[in-house]
């Protein structure tokens, strides 16, 4: 696969199709992939593939506009490059999809919980991942240790793209529900709320959320606003979940469900609870799964007349 | 809680329905109760769920958030879009925790004049039912 990765984007480089190639390379720490930015053909055999290709990678398309951009995307980054598209990102030059058919990506920080002292290094064998440290050697087994957005994914074979490598996967679950989402919703709304404030309470502010998610690409977003002022600087408890409801709605109808907002804060805040509920409830009341359809609006922009609207008095 | 509690309710009234209803209402004398607090809007599709969060933020007990009925929006489908937005707000704000009935929505064309008014009554009684609000309020 990553033998795959390296020979399309070197011959999409050498015969000049492109100019710039997104990626992942090996990160500089064990567990990590790093996205990489690749310009020329021999650069491209510092590609690799693993199960720590975490990022959403069409984050970066933003800021390669005037380029030739060619991605290497999973299905949520797919989703992701699809549902930008709609929204008229893409003005210069369509993006060329270089998909991979997603195993399911491995949480980096529940493998490090999981074990004792510090990983020096990480290799994947087969389904097994060995970790290694000082005075240590375990072998873990990956489907243990999977993303929870991963394992509720129904869409991991990206489509649509201009190369596909590796065999489409069977778009099965391997959960029904999100099990924060299913956790959540048994909760009295005062044990919501309080787990709500407890999860943003952690919050630094850091926007590590905003930066790791494609769709936020909003040249000011709405807590940089100095005019109107919508909340204010500082760590108030009442700022930090004005800040982590709007980020979410923001996502309404847009998120692929890649997990990226999640994965990037280092206070470890759930925030995939809070998406994953949004995307359920937009395919609920409007029939709409962001980054499918290639066509179809985004379901806040449009609208039906037959829309429900019980709620209303 | 104390029992002489008025709640403060934040009416987002769209200038061509509700506004309107609300000035039938006052012209008619037609008495409903003084916890709103109006402010126009051009459309209910101007309506940015920042506002409605922004008021609770603000301390404010309660919102009604209140447009032309279907079909009749000034703007032709500003009322539209505004049901989207909001149906899907409700629920979020709902399943964070925040109380069913803090933030209100309705249809007030100008000739209900009545109906704005039985509209405030209701609402104004669901949020004095619900109390003081606890939750996103910023604390001084």
């Amino acid at each position: 696969m990553q033998q795959k990765i390296r020979d399309i984007a070197k011959a999409l480089l050498l015969k000049k199709e492109l100019d710039l190639i997104i990626g992942f390379g090996e990160g500089s720490l064990p567990l990590r992939a790093t996205p990489i930015f690749v310009r020329t053909p021999e650069e491209a055999d510092q590609l690799v593939w693993n199960s720590f290709c975490e990022n959403n990678l069409a984050t970066y398309l933003s800021k390669f506009s005037q380029l030739r951009v060619g991605l290497v995307v999973k299905g949520c980054d797919g989703r992701s490059v699809t549902a930008l598209h709609l929204e008229k990102r893409f003005r210069n030059h369509p993006v060329f999809r270089i998909g991979v058919a997603c195993q399911r990506m491995v949480d980096r920080r529940k493998v490090r919980k999981a074990v004792k002292g510090e990983i020096l290094a990480a290799y994947e064998q087969g389904d097994r991942i060995l970790v290694r440290g000082k005075d240590f050697e375990v072998s873990l087994n990956r489907g243990d240790f999977l993303y929870p957005s991963c394992r509720v994914c129904t869409r991991r074979t990206p489509s649509p793209v201009d190369v596909l490598i590796g065999d489409r996967v069977e778009e099965i679950p391997l959960i029904e529900t999100h099990p924060e989402v299913a956790a959540f919703e048994t909760m009295s709304p005062e044990e919501r709320w309080r787990f709500f404030e407890r999860e943003t309470s952690r919050c630094i502010r850091c926007y590590a959320c905003r930066e790791a998610c494609p769709m936020c690409y909003c040249r000011e977003c709405f807590v940089d606003n100095s005019h109107p002022k919508w909340i204010e600087k500082g760590l108030a408890p009442s700022d930090l979940q004005f800040y982590h409801i709007v980020r979410a709605f923001h996502q309404a109808g847009r998120c692929s469900g890649c997990g990226a907002c999640e994965r990037a804060c280092p206070m470890e805040i759930r925030l995939t609870y809070l998406t994953q509920r949004l995307n359920r409830d937009v395919k609920e009341l409007f029939g709409f799964e962001a980054g499918i359809v290639p066509d179809a609006p985004p379901p806040l922009s449009t609208f039906d007349t037959e829309d429900k609207q019980e709620f209303i008095k | 809680m104390d029992n002489n509690w008025e709640p403060k309710i934040l009416a987002f009234l769209c200038n061509w329905c509700s506004y309107a209803g609300a000035d039938l209402a006052g012209t008619s004398r037609v008495q409903y109760p003084p916890n709103i607090r109006v402010v126009r809007v051009p459309c209910s599709g101007r309506i940015n769920p920042l506002f409605i969060l922004k008021a609770l933020q603000s301390g404010i007990d309660g919102v009604l958030v209140s447009g032309c009925h279907p079909g009749d929006c000034h703007y032709l489908s500003g009322n539209y879009v505004a049901r989207r937005k909001s149906a899907a707000l409700k629920r979020f704000l709902e399943y964070l925790g925040i109380e069913e009935g803090r933030v209100q929505f309705s249809w007030v064309s100008a000739a209900e004049g009545l109906k704005f008014s039985q509209v405030v009554q209701e609402v104004t009684e669901d949020v004095k039912k619900l109390g003081p609000p606890k939750r996103l309020v910023k604390r001084k």
